[in-house]
């Protein structure tokens, strides 16, 4: 592991440590965590003890404008789901806010200094059509004209593909269930419709239970293979886990939906990396009583590299290795094999053929 | 106030080669840039564009930056380099040829994305008797030819591409890197001074030719002295015209300039405060000009 990023760790766990740290951490710890997407989140916390004004003045001033950049998307989100509401808010079909966007307008603590890309939301399969239509006549357009990816989306993914605004350039991902269809783990998205949670002051929007958002949240960090972010999902977690953790209804609620959604392993992973590297008390959901969570997976070591590579100068030389194996792993449990060679190689040939023709 | 302070031409070539291949630490007012490359395009443009630089000295660098070559064949047949941001390249690789201008191009995108400790504008600035002038960027209107010779006439440039504006104290901060000069705006400035100090043409880059004019030694020595605003003066060239002044409306001044901003949106209200301040505390005028000289002697009279 390497310096930066248990610096980030001490300073996510404790942030009045950040005092401790000599002014050559920082210039590392800066790069870090403005690569993990942590900067802002770093800043409120370092502003809510009594650590900032302890900081190098040029750290200061970096983590001023990364809190701007993170007000503005706040803001943001909150215009872009406005506007999704006007297009879709009438239709009497369920939203569901996901991630971002629901932590952001329920004001749940992983929105506290979060950064943004797209906007997710989920609504029934059977209504996708209307939808998508109700989003053109809005302005907003798919970008994948292709028909391999058209046909790729709509068979096997669990969201239909992008679709971006012609004028504020906003992208929504549009799903209807967590995981691609084709995937090992098969959660049933009517099981996360049936315990949906109404946000006040709009129709028909909604963001997913307290469990399930937890289940979302570790299922998208440990499936989807995105280790760039991985650590601020981990933080969402963290901060998810805190929030809902204190009653301890919400514990034996989230072992029955991990199991009734097939979503056990990726919970089971969850608990642990998020006790393991961000200290997040976790609590036996039979006895009540806090408790150091397992796993008992091989995988540990690379998942830790995975956290640990948000920045490409400041890995350790494995890193490269360890991340095609997480690459790999999550097309493996992406799809079955004899769907995933066929597309790997499909996509190898384009990536050749973009080459080729840059050239 | 005299500092203690290593500049680049105080650096054998070889010192300086070495120290971009790991890294050299340039200040440039507010910032530092850790910059490291091996091309000889970048080490030509630094040797004799930023001589007068200081060598930083500061731990906590802003941005950590690299000009290098991308792996592949096309380096044997049509060599390219790629500028980074902590190693990510926010644009496509370009001719090495272009390397130095390159790295200039990143810097400007490394503070148009993050220096939001300030309100940045696409403008000029320059400065005379303590008050500043901020020459917004409309393409083509003669903006860069303007400032390169006012800088050349005693005027001190901050800058002449992205305007720094404090949101504590609404002053103006220099940058006081080099001029940007595109096309024929080169052979004017070149026939104006005998002073102009050009670094290495590129040529065919998206904008044409471009070359550098290398800052004043006193631009450079005042690089931390920031100056309050004076004048938003928007300039026209046209052929033959006279050059003139006309009062623009603040309100419309405040528009542009929010619309020529690179993070007035980011800031939300702290960019709309800061703005406001500004264009309240300035005199705002349309400038058209058909010649450098009357042109400079209506600055003149301005300044007083």
């Amino acid at each position: 592991m390497n310096i930066a990023f248990n610096r980030l760790l001490t300073a996510l766990r404790q942030p009045e440590f950040v005092s401790t740290f000599s002014v050559s951490d920082w210039d590392a710890l800066l790069r870090h965590s403005r690569s993990a997407g942590l900067l802002s989140r770093l800043a409120l916390d370092i502003q809510g003890c009594a650590g900032w004004d302890g900081l190098p003045e040029r750290v200061r001033r970096h983590m001023r404008g990364a809190l701007h950049i993170a007000n503005r998307q706040i803001r943001a989100v909150r215009w872009e789901v406005h506007k999704v509401h006007e297009a879709l808010g009438h239709l009497g079909i369920p939203i569901v806010l996901l991630k971002g966007a629901a932590y952001v307008m329920v004001d749940l603590p992983p929105a506290r200094g979060r950064l943004f890309s797209d906007i997710d939301f989920l609504v029934p399969r059977q209504s996708l059509d209307t939808v998508e239509l109700q989003l053109v006549f809005h302005g907003w357009h798919g970008t994948q004209r292709d028909a391999y990816d058209q046909r790729y989306y709509r068979e096997w993914m669990h969201e239909i593909p992008p679709v971006t605004h012609v004028t504020r350039g906003s992208t929504l991902d549009v799903h209807h269930n967590i995981l691609p269809l084709t995937a090992r783990l098969k959660p049933q998205a009517n099981i996360l419709l049936q315990a949906i949670v109404p946000i006040s002051g709009y129709n028909n929007l909604y963001r997913l239970g307290d469990a399930d958002l937890v289940l979302h949240s570790a299922t998208h960090l440990f499936h989807e293979g995105e280790w760039s972010h991985g650590l601020r999902d981990l933080v969402d977690l963290d901060a998810l886990l805190r929030h809902f953790g204190s009653d301890a209804v919400f514990w034996q609620c989230l072992f029955e939906r991990a199991d009734l959604l097939d979503l056990r392993k990726p919970l089971e992973y969850a608990l642990y990396f998020s006790h393991k590297l961000l200290g997040t008390p976790i609590y036996d959901h039979r006895s009540g009583v806090a408790i150091q969570p397992r796993s008992n997976t091989l995988l540990s070591p690379l998942f830790i590299q995975g956290f640990a590579s948000a920045h490409p100068e400041l890995t350790s030389p494995s890193s490269g290795l360890a991340l095609s194996l997480l690459y790999m792993r999550s097309h493996w449990l992406r799809m079955p094999i004899h769907q995933l060679v066929p597309h790997l190689i499909h996509k190898a040939k384009i990536r050749t053929g973009a080459k080729n023709t840059q050239q | 106030m005299i500092r203690d302070v290593t500049r680049i031409r105080d650096l054998s070539d070889q010192e300086l080669a070495h120290r971009l291949a790991q890294g050299l630490d340039l200040e440039t007012g507010p910032f530092v840039f850790h910059i490291q490359s091996r091309e000889n395009a970048v080490f030509n443009g630094l040797r004799r564009l930023y001589a007068d630089f200081p060598i930083s000295t500061e731990i906590v660098r802003d941005f950590h930056v690299r000009v290098r070559r991308p792996v592949g064949l096309r380096h044997w047949f049509h060599p390219q380099v790629v500028f980074e941001h902590d190693r990510k390249p926010p644009f496509k690789p370009l001719p090495a040829g272009h390397a130095f201008a390159g790295l200039e191009w990143g810097m400007n995108w490394c503070i148009a994305g993050y220096a939001h400790h300030f309100l940045t504008l696409h403008a000029a600035v320059l400065e005379r008797n303590g008050r500043a002038v901020i020459l917004p960027g409309e393409p083509g209107a003669g903006k860069s030819t303007l400032t390169a010779a006012l800088s050349l006439s005693g005027w001190r440039l901050l800058t002449d591409e992205t305007a720094l504006v404090d949101l504590d104290t609404g002053e103006l901060w220099p940058m006081a890197r080099p001029i940007n000069l595109k096309n024929s705006s080169i052979n004017i400035i070149q026939a104006f001074s005998s002073n102009a100090i050009f670094g290495d043409k590129a040529v065919d880059t998206h904008k044409g030719t471009v070359a550098h004019l290398k800052p004043s030694l006193d631009t450079v020595l005042r690089m931390h002295e920031p100056s309050r605003i004076g004048w938003v003066i928007f300039p026209r060239w046209q052929a033959d015209a006279p050059a003139r002044l006309t009062r623009r409306p603040r309100a419309d001044t405040f528009v542009f300039a929010a619309e020529n901003s690179f993070n007035y949106s980011v800031l939300g209200e702290t960019g709309f405060r800061t703005l406001e301040g500004l264009v309240r505390e300035a005199e705002c005028f349309d400038f058209r000009y058909g010649n450098l000289q009357d042109a400079l002697a209506v600055f003149e009279k301005l300044a007083g």
